[in-house]
């Protein structure tokens, strides 16, 4: 295997054992990169002197004999959503395209504290708005298992990245299966964690309610070492809990003898292809076979949550994206006056889809309108939310597809926002009730096509789904 | 047609955004599709639901007002479109 392709865990034994240096293997992903980029089309930005110098510092930690921590000289790709410091940050939008950011996101300072190395940052739709990384303002990415497949999104630049071999390990966000989506579609393993479990301040917002920062990694054991990295309180934003974060390579371990699993009939209807399915059933009976209780559970207001998503999240991606103004950063096209110049700014700019969501949003909030869009919707989500919260009484997690079926064609869908919208329909309702979930890989399809399977836990309990997800992997 | 022609230039203006003649079309039609699919919330009676904006409990946070370490004003000013003496430059706002 190259080296490319292995997981942070393992090299990190590799470089423990002064097997390989970090520059080494910084050299061999950048060098992937360069291979396999003008095909796959992973990245935005990539940082090249900096992924040098970094790994340099490392191999001299090594070179003085002190220990580095897991994640130390690892190469890595952060979502261009996320902040950095001094490295531009577009969201895949015009209208940032010569964004530098003047301070870094929480969540990446929390990583960069544990020195991997940042090969770039990640393609994704723009501002997030997608599920297939075709809205991104710069170009499109592909799956690197079928060029002609899109990888999902909106974090398909990262998962590309991690499935391509251009980087061990990425950071997503997903507002309605923004990480677990693309991670399916690539086969590799995407965490969306509790809303609040990591810190929002300097992701670029798109809807503050159900944003959340998350892992892309190879496999599960890289997973829980992403998340140790990245989970925990910050008082810059006042919506990151403060319950405290366990060392979750603690729930790394084989046995599920006891746990109950819920599958939830709503989830296996007409519209989920039969390849996916019978891939998740397998995995069921899988779990079975090492000792968890499959139960059935319902969870009555599923048909519900794609509308019940595209009132909330456009509503609040509206009122997030007022801030495009082209006043304090951001482009600016000039008009005659100030709201001329706004006008011309955001329409020139703003790409189709995010303009879409801009107004179906304002109109769900208007007068005369908000009552029977935005306070309905917010209703909903409490009965979503009310869903899971009654079927959690008798399960410990919740076992579904990630997507309806595998990756599909680029172009496919681009014509019908709708049709791309349904496609969220195993993800959003995880982020309606802000809970933890991750996709998972469980083979492929006739076509080669990689499968994922989604399990969902109870607020704050990401463990559980480790230790259900770690198990799973031992056989697979 | 949940949403009509005039509606949709009355949103777009509130949104500071501008439909052109060639695309208004197929704004309205797709903008009236996904409406129309949202339109099956209104089959759920939720006259004694309460509304939910955060899934997880969420209350005020407070913090001593105290004075700390902010951006410099030369850095946040760095990514602005136009400036002058330190200040973002908008075209005017006034008549005089």
């Amino acid at each position: 295997m190259a080296l490319y392709d292995k997981t942070a865990h393992e090299l990190h034994a590799l470089l423990t054992a002064k097997e390989i240096s970090a520059s080494e293997l910084t050299a061999e992903v950048l060098k992937r990169v360069d291979e396999a980029e003008d095909k796959i089309g992973a990245y935005l930005e990539i940082t090249r002197d900096k992924a040098a110098a970094d790994a340099k510092a490392v191999d001299d930690k090594i070179a003085r004999g002190e220990a580095i921590l897991p994640l130390e000289g690892i190469p890595c790709a952060v979502k261009d959503n996320i902040c950095t410091k001094g490295i531009r940050t577009t969201c895949a939008s015009k209208i940032l395209e010569n964004f530098i950011p003047p301070y870094d996101a929480t969540a990446y300072i929390k990583l960069a504290a544990q020195n991997p190395i940042l090969i770039g940052k990640a393609n994704m739709d723009e501002f997030a708005m997608g599920g297939s990384t075709e809205n991104s303002a710069f170009h499109v990415t592909r799956n690197p298992h079928n060029l002609e497949r899109v990888p999902g999104g909106s974090s398909g630049g990262s998962a590309a990245a991690v499935a391509g071999g251009e980087a061990v390990f990425a950071l997503g966000s997903d507002t309605g299966g923004s990480i677990r989506q693309p991670a399916s579609f690539c086969g590799v393993v995407g965490f969306k964690p509790t809303y609040g479990r990591v810190s929002r301040y300097g992701l670029v917002a798109f809807a503050s309610s159900l944003d959340q920062i998350g892992p892309l990694t190879r496999d599960v054991t890289d997973c829980a070492l992403v998340l140790n990295a990245i989970c925990g309180h910050d008082d810059m934003d006042s919506t990151s809990t403060a319950a405290q974060v366990p060392d979750f390579t603690k729930a790394l371990v084989a046995d599920v003898k006891g746990l109950r699993i819920g599958l939830p009939k709503e989830y296996f209807v007409k519209g989920i292809d039969a390849e996916v399915e019978t891939a998740v059933r397998n995995v069921a009976k899988k779990f079975e076979g090492l000792g968890a209780e499959i139960v059935e559970v319902s969870l009555p207001h599923t048909e519900y949550a794609i509308s019940t998503y595209y009132i909330i999240a456009p509503a609040e991606a509206a009122t997030n994206l007022e801030r495009y103004d082209g006043v304090s950063y951001g482009a600016r096209v000039d008009g005659a006056d100030i709201v001329e110049m706004m006008t011309n700014t955001r329409t020139e700019k703003f790409g189709a889809e995010v303009k879409r969501r801009i107004m179906i949003g304002n109109y769900a909030l208007s007068a005369g309108y908000y009552d029977a869009y935005y306070l309905k919707a917010l209703k909903v989500r409490t009965l979503i939310q009310r869903d899971f919260t009654d079927a959690f009484k008798d399960v410990d997690l919740i076992l579904t597809p990630t997507t309806p079926n595998a990756a599909f064609k680029l172009g496919e869908m681009t014509s019908d926002p709708l049709k791309m919208y349904l496609q969220d329909i195993c993800t959003v309702p995880v982020n309606i009730a802000g809970l933890p979930g991750v996709s998972i890989p469980c083979g492929f399809t006739s076509d080669k096509l990689p499968l994922g399977f989604q399990l969902i836990g109870k607020p704050l309990d990401e463990a559980t789904i480790l230790r259900a997800a770690f198990t799973y992997e031992q056989i697979s | 047609m949940k949403i009509s022609d005039r509606d949709i230039k009355t949103v777009a203006s509130l949104s500071r955004l501008r439909i052109r003649e060639e695309e208004a079309d197929d704004v309205l039609f797709q903008l009236n599709k996904i409406l129309t699919y949202v339109e099956n919330l209104q089959q759920l009676d939720t006259t004694d639901v309460e509304p939910t904006t955060y899934a997880l409990p969420m209350q005020n946070v407070f913090r001593a007002d105290e004075v700390k370490p902010s951006l410099e004003r030369e850095l946040a000013l760095s990514n602005a479109p136009l400036k002058e003496d330190g200040y973002f430059k908008v075209p005017r706002v006034l008549e005089v």
